[in-house]
């Protein structure tokens, strides 16, 4: 890869302009322009020894133990045989390089497998010039060179002499998807590495959970205990030569006679003996056993979701266990919390109300359209005049296309919003169905008879309209005007003669918000031809007017959006996720808080709120915090702090409820301010003293600020849920990233570390799979630091009877294999297979999730503990070995007391107690097993024929046997885990009776439940509130209105009186799709989800589009 | 990651209902109930507390006497040891001892070193065992851990080379007891079979030859300190010299502690007087005294011994046993007063 680095960097410099033709392959081929491979993988076949060996000795364990083997070759220090630690490093190495190796081989497959699935939008707009340069060559394109912004492109097409220009909207980008046409012609301007995409693959940011992070501090730790240890050593080393060793000279090779040199030496022998404190093969069982736990995740059915067939699936296996310790949950509304499908699901006509369920966006298809209101039915039926026009509205107001497939039979609606998409489904099933929409024409089937709308202007919704409008002839000439839009702004404009209609549809509106549905006025109004025409005029010059356009083109709006008749209003439902109110409870229980991030209206976000549980009818207030000023916004902040610091007081009994009951709105506007260094602390501070809090009217980026704000100050572990592209800033911020698949483009997922398909897969996540990656890793780390520093301290307390000399305790084979082999299972075993509680009951208390979240089961304290712990042990394990065989003799008066017999005693102590000291929950497979492994090996490291071939490297020859038959070693081994094991029994028995935990309790009450299944789950009852009032319809800010009369997308001639006028032939037309569409590179302000400024936009661009990285081969 | 099968549907990438991948593992989780704490506190006390004093009553019908003669009646060879110039010279002196009851059953004699570190990492390393199992190479070219115990001053190698067998232990040893009415009878002692099975038949072998010892080892020095070559260690029995001879096998098992005792001899009980063992009564033991202790404040012993079904006298097991059962017997009390004072009515467990 570095090669490409270093190409782009020369090319970059000598290439000022690019010039390409068309069709002439040789001249584009002198310019030696990259060609379009692409390589995501890091090694080859040649490659992959070197490299990854390079690498791996990059990480300062492996570099250390490196060091280490390097002090095993000087003889002078060498206190164990080099194979100690060629053998774990070894195998080590191996297993990570296997690991690398399967990882770039999942890349490689990774790019091969979602190659287009992402979608770009694109405008089009000289594809006829194109089409017609294919024909001759001498279309040449000159453009910039090579660079990684995707919002924007400088080029020019010199086409028989003329020259035209060439801009972003001409251009597709890698990954795009091509949608409304089955062909299009192009030319190749930039391929493979330097394609935008690819110049924008940035690294990601690395992410470490905070069990790394504490890792890291306690291994310096360990190594700082490890140094001391060593000079305590070597200083005794030094007082005993001096007093003692110089006696002993005659019977021992004495290589120095400087003593304070000879120290120096044992130092390093000590640091040799002592190493496996920091044992080699944590940091690679850890990513076992992170890797193990992640593929638990990709497997789980629970997790699989059946309507899209999506299982969840770790993308990132390194952050397990943090999934066990979140305290703040970040989340995206829109196709997160909700479906993103809308379902027309009531409507109020002239002062009836009618009810429709089950509209989903989805059933398109009229078999599968099912109606509950004959009623409604056969009003349409009759021709009634008033049902009539509601669903002609519906079927010409709006900005909606058509597509139509298999000629015809089939119609697919694309619509920029799902509340639009519903609205027109509707109308087409009722019998109105919208055919064909040309610029100038909108085309309509009524009740069977093809009807021609005249399309005279779209006046487009935007935030401060909150309306849209569209004026059309109808085939008889008449002249109208159609509108739809929020009932607050409709009922202003309004004509008198409504009032009681109004007051009608009012409470129907009002009884249609109190379902929490999303509702919709609609009216319109007959035109005078005289009027439009002069009007029309000075719409014609304010739209071309160069100052104040926007301001002239609202007036003109407003003047004629008024005196409107009222038809009648309709009642959308915003889908909630299934469970979703559920696993919000869930998640509160837990004491995961819960923010919502959204780029709604305060309205829409309120209302979520309400809808999913959020926010509940006993918290009493809620603060909604909307000021323009920075001083405001600042008083606001303070009050609701202070009202919360006031009830604090007045209500101290009732404190536990009051501290946390609040649901606090923010606007977006705000955080402009409140992200402000002065005030950040200031806004945190409130936030985080309410029980919900819901952002509304966020931009992307400021989604990843704010994760950033909780980050910085609260020292939580955060998590971001998102589905869209303007969620990747913010799950890429958080510690752990959630994407959730299927509805949306890819990009969510692709940034994120885990995803699946529903928001309710959250709480299996967190409260299962979290919960127990946490507890198996936390588990895991105490047992092995407890197995290791036990291993090591025996040694410590061996020094003081061996004159400091570095002589080890035990076999060499032991300690090589110690770690590799005796104690992996049973270490590995816990942390895959230990479950403190089943799935069932970890969801059934939801508090077991608390002691995660503080980090209770591995800190620094606990470590401490740990390591008292091994002390005792190794004390256990050496002194009583020590005293049992230290005067003794065998059964048949052998002295048992040499260093073989005692080295195979108090290792076989060690491992017996090492396996029996974190027994619980561990597969007895693994205990018995390793256990039995032990001995086997044991034996054959210690047989006649090893020894035969290798003498001096196995001298331990025939000790298993004689001293494994001694009554005396099996007593010593029966003490020793006695002595081990029962103080840890008193002490956590204790703790059970007097302070016993969460997990405990639960635990007593499985087992008093034993063999009972966890009762049935409560379902959470939903909530709606009675009082709540929705007052959105359009939950986006702009329309397609330019899109729609800007003749760009046409598709075909359309059989009307406009139809002169279109272009002849087919042209591209590209639909965006979904809201990842909104980010087109087109650079219009068609955000969906709501307007960003465009330099944001642009910035947020180039974090996300990082992700398409590892997408396949198309040309740019 | 989970399973793709092309095709076929929404339920083709479902992953596999296997007990394991959707955890459903059989796991054996104990939990810590009062009822099964406590009746495990009890039953391992009560365990512990029937073998301590098994082994109590055990150790106590176990024989063991010590005899130091470091100095004392050896005054003369300690002081004249003292002088590495009289190495050569040989000393012999007596050490007289009392068995006030008689030691029944087989009777096993060692000899002890007092502060000898044999577990040095020098000393240990400093021996090549591929040359003590024989191979002709390694007797020709000893290994460099027998550093500086491998060559001699005139460059030939050392057999057996290193530390380890350069100090062995070269005391020997004559038991005579005193009959009250008699004349005094040496102790007949087995000084073969002393080692075990595995060092004497595959960890030692004399090098291979077809002639005499004596030419195996041609070419070769015997260590620094010895009196005798290595081929001549035994002059009594042929069979037991070289590298298997037992008292060098013995030696050349390091002891894991600075105060060891090794296995010199067992008591031949074929002889009518010692048929049951050692009776009471006088005993001397004539030792050819020629091992220094002096340099590293050592001390000399000869230990008398008998063993029982699970060793030899070792006073330790009864005693932590019946230790380990009395705390955990104290240990089971008071988690019983928690239990009922606490614990019980499951206060704490409430939610």
């Amino acid at each position: 890869m570095s090669f490409f680095g270093l190409d782009c960097v020369k090319k970059k410099e000598k290439e000022t302009e690019r010039k390409i033709r068309a069709n002439d392959r040789e001249h584009n081929l002198s310019f030696k322009y990259a060609t379009n491979a692409i390589k995501t993988s890091k090694y080859n076949v040649l490659t992959f020894l070197p490299l990854n060996l390079f690498e791996q000795f990059q990480r300062i364990a492996n570099a250390y133990f490196l060091c280490l083997l390097v002090l095993q070759v000087i003889p002078a220090i060498s206190s164990l045989s080099w194979f100690t630690t060629v053998v774990p490093l070894a195998l080590v190495l191996s297993i990570t390089a296997v690991k690398d190796a399967i990882d770039d081989l999942v890349t490689l497959c990774l790019s091969s497998s979602h190659p287009l699935s992402p979608s770009l939008a694109v405008s089009f707009t000289l594809a006829l010039c194109f089409c017609l340069s294919l024909c001759c060559p001498l279309g040449e394109v000159c453009c910039e060179p090579p660079n990684n912004r995707l919002d924007r492109f400088v080029g020019t097409l010199v086409w028989r002499g003329q020259k035209h220009p060439l801009d972003n909207h001409c251009v597709l980008l890698r990954g795009c998807t091509l949608r409304n046409t089955d062909w299009c012609f192009g030319l190749v301007l930039f391929a493979g590495p330097e394609t935008k995409l690819m110049q924008n693959c940035g690294k990601s940011s690395f992410k470490r959970t905070s069990i790394d992070r504490l890792m890291n501090v306690l291994v310096l730790f360990i190594f700082g205990f490890l140094v001391f240890m060593c000079i305590i050593l070597a200083v005794g080393h030094g007082i005993w030569e001096h007093y003692e060793g110089t006696k002993v000279m005659a019977f021992v090779p004495q290589q120095n006679e400087d003593t304070a040199f000879s120290s120096f030496l044992t130092f390093w022998s000590y640091i040799i003996i002592l190493n496996t404190v920091v044992p080699i093969s944590l940091y690679v069982s850890m990513e076992v056993i992170r890797l193990g736990n992640s593929y638990y995740i990709n497997w789980d059915r629970l997790m699989f979701h059946t309507g899209s067939g999506t299982a969840a699936e770790a993308r990132t296996t390194t952050l397990n266990e943090e999934l066990g310790q979140i305290r703040y949950v970040f989340s995206d509304k829109t196709g997160t919390l909700t479906q993103n499908i809308m379902c027309f699901h009531k409507c109020s006509i002239n002062g009836k109300d009618m009810m429709m369920v089950d509209f989903s966006f989805n059933s398109l298809a009229d078999p599968r359209f099912q109606f509950y209101d004959n009623n409604l039915l056969e009003a349409v039926k009759l021709e009634t005049l008033e049902v009539h026009s509601f669903f002609r509205l519906l079927a010409i107001c709006h900005t909606v296309m058509a597509e139509e497939k298999n000629n015809g039979l089939y119609l697919v609606y694309q619509a920029q919003s799902p509340d639009e998409g519903a609205l027109v489904t509707a109308a087409r099933n009722f019998g109105f169905v919208f055919r064909l929409r040309t610029p100038e024409s909108v085309c309509v089937v009524e009740m069977g008879v093809p009807r021609t709308y005249e399309l005279l202007a779209i006046l487009d919704f935007n935030n401060v309209r909150k309306r849209m409008s569209v004026i059309v002839r109808s085939p008889e000439g008449k002249l109208a005007l159609y509108c739809k839009g929020a009932d607050t702004i409709i009922y202003k404009r309004l004509h008198e003669s409504c009032s009681k209609l109004m007051e009608v549809t009012t409470e129907h509106l009002n009884e249609f918000a109190g379902e929490g549905l999303r509702t919709l006025v609609l009216a319109y109004k007959d035109l005078d031809e005289e009027y439009f025409s002069e009007w029309k005029q000075r719409h014609h010059q304010a739209s071309t007017a160069l100052e104040g356009r926007e301001d002239k083109l609202n007036q003109l709006y407003e003047e004629i959006e008024k005196d409107l008749l009222l038809i009648g209003a309709t009642a959308i439902e915003d889908k909630l996720q299934d469970g979703v109110s559920q696993t919000i409870e869930q998640l509160a229980k837990a004491d995961i808080k819960i923010w919502v991030l959204t780029g709604d209206k305060q309205e829409t976000a309120e209302n979520i709120g309400y809808s999913c549980n959020l926010l509940r009818e006993e918290m009493d207030d809620i603060f909604i915090v909307a000021a323009d000023s920075p001083e405001e916004v600042r008083q606001e902040l303070r009050c609701v702090e202070w009202c919360e610091a006031y009830e604090r007081d007045v209500q101290v009994t009732e404190r536990w409820h009051g501290t946390e009951i609040k649901g606090l709105l923010i606007l977006g506007i705000i955080f402009a301010y409140a992200l402000e260094g002065s005030m950040e602390l200031e806004f945190l501070r409130t936030a985080c003293m309410c029980k919900t809090v819901i952002c509304c009217r966020v931009t992307p980026m400021q989604k990843a600020q704010v994760v950033e704000l909780v980050k910085k100050y609260k020292q939580a572990v955060t998590l971001a849920i998102g589905d869209g592209a303007n969620d990747v800033s913010m799950i890429k911020a958080a510690h752990i990233g959630v994407g959730i698949s299927g509805q949306e483009g890819m990009q969510a997922v692709l940034s994120s570390d885990f995803s699946f398909a529903q928001f309710r897969y959250l709480q299996r996540l967190l409260l299962v799979h979290g919960r127990w990656s946490y507890l198996r890793m936390c588990k895991f780390l105490r047992y092995f630091f407890y197995k290791n520093f036990t291993f090591t301290f025996v040694h410590f307390w061996f020094a003081f009877f061996c004159g400091f000399s570095a002589q080890t305790v035990y076999d060499e084979t032991f300690i090589a294999l110690y770690n590799l082999m005796y104690t992996a299972l049973p270490v590995l075993g816990m942390g895959l297979f230990d479950q403190d509680v089943s799935d069932g009951w970890s969801l059934e208390y939801p508090q077991l999730y608390e002691p995660g979240q503080r980090s209770l089961y591995f800190s620094k304290g606990a470590f401490i503990k740990c390591a008292l712990h091994s002390c005792y042990s190794s004390l256990v394990l050496f002194f009583v070995p020590y005293a049992a065989v230290r005067d003794s003799v065998s059964t048949d008066g052998h002295d048992i007391a040499d260093h073989q017999s005692f080295a195979l005693l108090t290792q076989t102590c060690l491992t017996v107690t090492v396996y029996l000291s974190y027994w619980t929950a561990v597969n007895h497979l693994f205990v018995w097993g390793s256990l039995g492994m032990y001995f086997l090996v044991t034996f054959t490291m210690q047989s006649d024929g090893l020894h035969r071939l290798y003498a001096s490297s196995f001298p331990f020859v025939g000790t298993a046997r004689n001293s494994l038959d001694q009554v005396t070693v099996w007593l010593t081994v029966l003490l020793t885990a006695v002595l081990c094991v029962l103080p840890v029994v008193v002490h956590r028995f204790l703790f059970m009776q007097l302070n016993p935990t969460i997990n405990d309790k639960v635990r007593l009450k499985v087992h008093q439940m034993k063999a009972q299944p966890p009762p049935p789950r409560r379902r959470a009852r939903i909530r709606r509130s009675s009082t709540r009032r929705s007052g959105y319809a359009f939950s986006h800010a702009y329309g397609y209105g330019d899109l729609v009369t800007s003749k760009r997308f046409l598709r075909r001639p359309v059989p009307s009186r406009s139809a002169g006028s279109t272009p002849a032939g087919r042209s591209a037309a590209f639909r965006p799709a979904g809201r990842s569409a909104g980010y087109s590179p087109s650079g219009q302000e068609q955000n969906p989800k709501q307007a960003t400024e465009p330099t944001e936009l642009q910035r947020y661009r180039a974090v996300h589009d990082a992700t398409f990285c590892r997408q396949g081969v198309a040309p740019e | 990651m989970a399973k793709n099968q092309v095709g076929a549907g929404p339920f083709a990438r479902r992953p596999d209902n296997s007990a394991f991948k959707q955890q459903r593992l059989p796991a054996w989780s104990p939990s810590l109930t009062p009822h099964t704490v406590l009746s495990v506190f009890y039953g391992l006390s009560l365990i512990c507390v029937l073998l301590g004093i098994w082994l109590l009553i055990t150790v106590q019908n176990t024989y063991q006497l010590k005899v130091d003669y470091t100095n004392g009646s050896c005054k003369k060879c300690f002081e004249m040891r003292k002088y590495p110039a009289n190495a050569t010279k040989n000393c012999i002196c007596t050490a007289n001892f009392k068995v006030p009851k008689a030691f029944l059953g087989d009777v096993f004699f060692y000899y002890g070193l007092i502060n000898f570190h044999q577990n040095l990492r020098r000393y240990m390393d400093s021996r090549d065992d591929a040359q003590l199992v024989g191979r002709k190479k390694s007797l020709k070219f000893p290994s460099t851990y027998c550093k500086p115990f491998a060559y001699d001053e005139n460059g030939l190698p050392i057999a057996p080379c290193g530390a380890v067998a350069n100090s062995k232990f070269n005391d020997s040893f004559r038991l005579v007891y005193h009959q009250l009415d008699g004349p005094a009878v040496t102790v007949p002692l087995h000084r073969r079979g002393i080692t075990w099975y595995t060092d004497k038949n595959i960890k030692f072998h004399n090098p291979p030859t077809n002639t005499t010892l004596q030419e195996a080892f041609q070419g070769t020095a015997q260590p620094l300190y010895w009196q005798r070559p290595v081929y001549d260690l035994d002059p009594e029995d042929p069979n037991n010299n070289g590298f298997i001879n037992d008292d060098l096998i013995v030696w050349m098992r390091e002891a894991a502690f600075p105060n060891f005792k090794k296995l010199y001899g067992i008591l031949n009980r074929a002889h009518a007087l010692f048929s049951h063992g050692l009776p009471a009564g006088n005993y001397s033991i004539i030792i050819t005294y020629n091992f220094p202790v002096q340099y590293f404040q050592g001390k000399k012993e000869v230990v008398v011994s008998t063993v029982t079904w699970f060793g030899g006298q070792n006073y330790f097991l009864p005693i932590a046993y019946l230790v380990s059962s009395g705390m955990t017997f104290i240990a089971a009390i008071v988690l019983t007063v928690i239990h009922v004072k606490v614990g019980r009515d499951g206060k704490n467990m409430e939610e």
